[in-house]
């Protein structure tokens, strides 16, 4: 019988409509999975198995009755846990939230449940989003299942990890700087960061509101373009939501071709610090999109390099803000509420207790970045900064319709080797940041793997604002001359758990 | 400082020019909250009026509310502002209980409506123009309760009870641009400004502006500075003082309070204070050792504010006559004096006595009965004018009694106290009490005759031409018919009866 957690979200949705299997079946599959491996690779923080065999019967039942079901009825699930789930714990990764069950769903949340999508469970990130590894996690770090000694990306390393052990065909992770493209690039996973504003933020804890950005994880590109289309659109729960059609991901996922198309390659995003092997792959990538019959162009963006430390400036300001509700009144840890303390006291031990040192450090960035006689100096000039990278992607996009560049400088790095040196980890991000700051999409995909440490190396497609359907047009394009070539998916290639 | 240690207003006024700058903070009365649809209904239990929004649960986001945004530009156009082609809103970030996110989502460098003026016209009459700042959105925090703490405030206090209702609430604040050349009338101009910014967004009706129930809210700042001077001295804010008359005491009294440390050769702190109804005084706030740092900066949850021009020509269009024209307009309409005009409005009659006159009344009865009788019974029930239990409607029916002759001027008193007694509508309380005016002529002849045959010393005076003696025989009537006879035809039948002329 076939392993039901190797097949792709597509085909899963496929068999159960067919009858083949049942989504009970498939779920119980993943549940086994997860029991079988998830104490290695820790990629799960709670695992709902009540809810998720529920909501499979329920979709089963829907079938029996003769409903029709949607595109991705009975796929089971990983839900990053920094959205929240009512009734279901929702911790973002931090000893802060421990505990606190949400009285109510973000708005993701009720739309993968309301495609039938089954939830097995939430999974872990580093706290609040803030990292490039996972290792931020209050309860310890994820295990790269290519390597459980190294990192699976980060933030969202329990999401990407998830896939990569087949524990999940689907998952759901947020991008602020590169939490989705990241951990897809070192787990030879696929990952997309839609337009900001293309997927509800209802409901997603906040780390920085003007960057943060919810997409959709899965092994294929097609899986990632039928998760994008259940959970984009307009929200008017979420003012910054997008009040347009979105755009048609799916059929552009279908009808992978490249002809004619002209992708760009940005100087900036080479040099010191890229990963020899992962700049081999990525070239061939390049030597394959023109064989595709692509025109690749080379283009200057200028203001790239400063993208880093505007991102470092205004993520921290945001969060400074965003985290101050964190206060043990209503909700949450709670430290030193014994009769001898003043409220005032209880917040500062609590916040003491229950944020991690990278929060921590980033909330005392923020607070000096915004304060008075500091303002214009720091995040004023990192606005600034961010404009001109705005300016120079409409630039870019006015000569090519996409640009393609590696996802990350490097491959995985080992666990604890960049922990004290939050600059190197910061550089993990290099070439990831710019999309968000400039609000536009982004897709990682697995473009083979580095000669010298045999570890998985990403692609990043980057596509204007609202044409998200060129990430997955070019995508798949790449997706199936690859596997043309190596015969099989890379994913095939890492070591059984 | 108590108010007998203070340098008198006279000697203030001699050394020093008063400075002023009011902060009055306006809840709309908007159906629901000001980023979350939760009604703002007030006075429901504690916290049943909240969601993820408005409790800043993690994860939450606001999303304006479109009436609010209505109502601020309305008031911005009465209160003769720009009105911004975009702007936004900003974070004010501090720590409190009792602000859900720890942040105010409120507008900083770019409010909604910026360099207007308000007239206010003072008691006799003179207009003072006051310019406005700007009037800017925000939002209401939650309510502290501070237990077992002497003073209600949280110093002292065991425990504190937070109450998240009002958390959310759309406010407006309207900021004054500093406040020069009202001299010795300041505390005046003070109390006139609110009350007209009060009536302004009552006749906008955008909000009840209840100070009393904490709708309207006023922050007095305060300096003095030497006559001659170029530059304001130093401030105190006095928050939260929430009456007209304490908005004119507090000036008087931060006026007199600056002058007493200045003429000491002390220095004025900048700090809040605090009001106090009972003696009229103001203490000290918290004394912060540094400026408050906010760390503004714009609300990336929310997408700016951009009223086309249209829109708010058509808001501009659908302005209601402004208070103090229509004040005005109406003083000359009825021929009263400004100072009569001010009683009317002190007493909050106002707007009953139009009432009264769209149900048919003629103004100066219904001026008659709500300054007069009316008046009287809302001052010995320690209640308001609007709170007696008779509509303008009752009034002008009892109005419209008197003059068709069913009524006299006692009869309709008595009326009118069977109305508040809650015996039922006018027509009703005639009804039962039987007040009808006695207009059976035979029934009064004899009545008359009997008074004449009582009082024939008084008859013969009459009948001898001093007609001025009628009106003892007049009474007699009126207290034999238990004052339920028309007391002018009563007067012509005595005369006629005994041959005189009236």
């Amino acid at each position: 019988m076939t392993d039901l957690t190797r097949l792709t979200a597509a085909e899963t949705a496929a068999r159960i409509k067919s009858g083949e299997v049942t989504a009970v079946e498939v779920t119980e599959a993943h549940l086994a999975r997860i029991n079988a491996v998830d104490e290695k690779v820790n990629a799960f923080l709670h695992v709902d198995r009540q809810g998720a065999l529920e909501a499979a019967r329920a979709v089963d039942a829907k079938r029996a009755a003769g409903e029709k079901l949607g595109p991705l009825a009975g796929v089971p699930l990983a839900l990053k846990d920094i959205f929240t789930t009512e009734g279901v714990p929702t911790t973002v990764g931090s000893k802060i939230l421990e505990g606190w069950i949400p009285p109510y769903d973000a708005t993701l949340t009720k739309r993968l449940k309301a495609a039938d999508v089954v939830i097995l469970g939430k999974t872990n990130m580093d706290e609040f989003a803030m990292g490039s590894s996972t290792e931020n996690s209050a309860y310890g770090p994820t295990g790269n299942p290519w390597d459980l000694t190294r990192i699976p990306g980060g933030s969202g390393g329990g999401s990407s990890a998830a896939l990569a052990s087949f524990q999940a065909p689907l998952a759901i992770g947020t991008d602020t700087g590169g939490s989705i493209r990241q951990p897809a690039a070192v787990t030879a996973t696929v990952g997309v960061k839609p337009t900001y504003g293309a997927v509800s933020r209802y409901g997603m804890v906040a780390f920085s509101s003007s960057l943060d950005q919810g997409g959709p994880c899965a092994r294929t590109v097609l899986d990632a373009a039928l998760l994008h289309e259940v959970i984009a659109g307009h929200d008017p729960l979420d003012s910054t939501s997008i009040d347009a059609p979105v755009p048609p991901v799916v059929e552009a996922a279908r009808s992978g071709d490249v002809r004619g198309m002209r992708v760009g390659v940005v100087r900036e995003f080479s040099g010191e610090g890229y990963q020899a092997g992962v700049m081999q792959r990525f070239e061939e990538s390049v030597e394959l999109l023109r064989e595709l019959g692509a025109e690749v162009v080379e283009l200057s963006c200028p203001s790239f390099t400063k993208a880093l430390a505007a991102y470092y400036l205004i993520a921290p300001s945001e969060c400074s803000s965003n985290l101050a509700r964190f206060d043990a009144m209503r909700y949450g840890l709670r430290v030193g509420d014994d009769g001898t303390h003043s409220a005032e006291e209880v917040t500062a031990l609590t916040r003491e207790a229950g944020f991690g040192d990278e929060v921590k450090r980033r909330i005392m960035l923020g607070t000096y970045a915004l304060s008075s006689g500091y303002y214009d100096a720091y995040y004023g000039s990192a606005q600034k900064v961010r404009t001109l990278i705005t300016r120079d992607f409409e630039r870019a996009f006015g000569e090519v319709d996409v640009i393609v560049s590696p996802t990350t400088p490097t491959t995985a790095f080992p666990i604890g080797e960049r922990a004290d040196d939050p600059m190197a980890m910061y550089l993990a991000d290099l070439c990831t940041i710019p999309s968000n700051l400039a609000g536009n999409s982004a897709m990682s995909l697995p473009c083979g793997l580095a000669p010298e440490d045999g570890l998985p190396v990403g692609l990043q497609i980057i596509a204007p604002a609202m044409a998200d359907e060129r990430l997955y047009r070019v995508g798949s394009a790449v997706e199936a001359a690859l596997q043309a070539r190596w015969g099989h998916p890379l994913l095939e290639e890492a070591p059984s758990l | 400082m108590t108010v007998t240690d203070l340098v008198s207003y006279e000697d203030v006024l001699a050394s020093y020019e008063p400075v002023m700058g009011l902060e009055v903070h306006v809840e709309l009365g908007t159906k629901t909250k000001m980023f979350c649809g939760c009604s703002t209904t007030l006075g429901a239990e504690p916290n049943t009026q909240t969601c993820p929004t408005c409790l800043g649960l993690p994860g939450s986001l606001p999303v304006v509310n479109a009436t609010a945004v209505e109502s601020a530009i309305k008031i911005g156009l009465a209160l003769n502002c720009r009105i911004a082609e975009w702007c936004r809103f900003a974070r004010k970030n501090y720590f409190y209980p009792d602000m859900p996110k720890n942040f105010q989502t409120s507008q900083y460098d770019e409010p909604i409506a910026f360099d207007g003026y308000l007239d206010v016209q003072l008691e006799d009459g003179e207009v003072f123009r006051v310019e406005i700042e700007r009037a800017h959105m925000e939002e209401d925090t939650g309510k502290s309760t501070h237990i077992g703490g002497a003073t209600g405030r949280i110093h002292g206090a065991s425990h504190s009870l937070l109450d998240y209702n009002r958390a959310g609430i759309p406010l407006i604040e309207i900021v004054t641009k500093p406040i020069t050349g009202a001299g010795e009338r300041a505390p005046e101009v003070a109390r006139a400004y609110v009350a007209e910014l009060r009536e302004l967004i009552r006749a906008l009706d955008v909000s009840e502006a209840r100070m009393e129930m904490g709708q309207m809210r006023c922050d007095v700042n305060l300096s003095l500075m030497p006559h001659g001077a170029e530059r304001f001295g130093t401030r105190s804010e006095t928050k939260n003082v929430n009456s007209l008359r304490s908005v004119e005491r507090a000036t008087r009294f931060e006026m007199q309070r600056h002058a007493t440390v200045l003429n000491d050769g002390g220095v004025i702190v900048q700090e809040t204070r605090h009001f106090h109804e009972d003696d009229g005084s103001t203490t000290s706030g918290r004394v912060k050792e540094e400026a408050e740092d906010y760390r503004y900066f714009p609300e990336p949850d929310l997408v700016p504010v951009a009223p086309s021009r249209e829109w708010v020509e058509e808001l501009r269009g659908g302005l209601p006559e402004l208070p103090r024209l229509r004040r005005n307009r109406l003083r000359e309409e009825w021929g009263i004096s400004q100072h009569e005009m001010q009683s009317v409005l002190n007493a909050g009659a106002l707007d009953l006595i139009i009432a009264t006159l769209d149900a048919g009344a003629p103004a100066d009865q219904a001026r008659k009965w709500w300054m007069g009788e009316l008046a009287r019974r809302a001052n010995e029930d320690g209640t308001d004018l609007a709170s007696l239990p008779i509509t303008p409607e009752q009034v002008a029916r009892v109005c419209a009694l008197v003059a068709e002759g069913s009524l006299n001027d006692k009869l309709a008193r008595q009326t009118i106290e069977g109305v508040l007694a809650g015996e039922g509508s006018p027509d009703e309380v005639v009804d039962k009490r039987g007040l009808k005016v006695v207009s059976d002529e035979g029934a009064l002849g004899a009545a008359v005759d009997e008074a004449i045959a009582a009082n024939a010393a008084i008859a013969d005076k009459i009948r001898g031409g001093k007609v001025a003696a009628a009106g003892a025989l007049v009474g007699a009537v009126m207290k034999a018919t238990r004052g339920q006879a028309d007391a002018a035809r009563v007067r012509e039948l005595i005369l006629e009866k005994l041959g005189a002329q009236g």
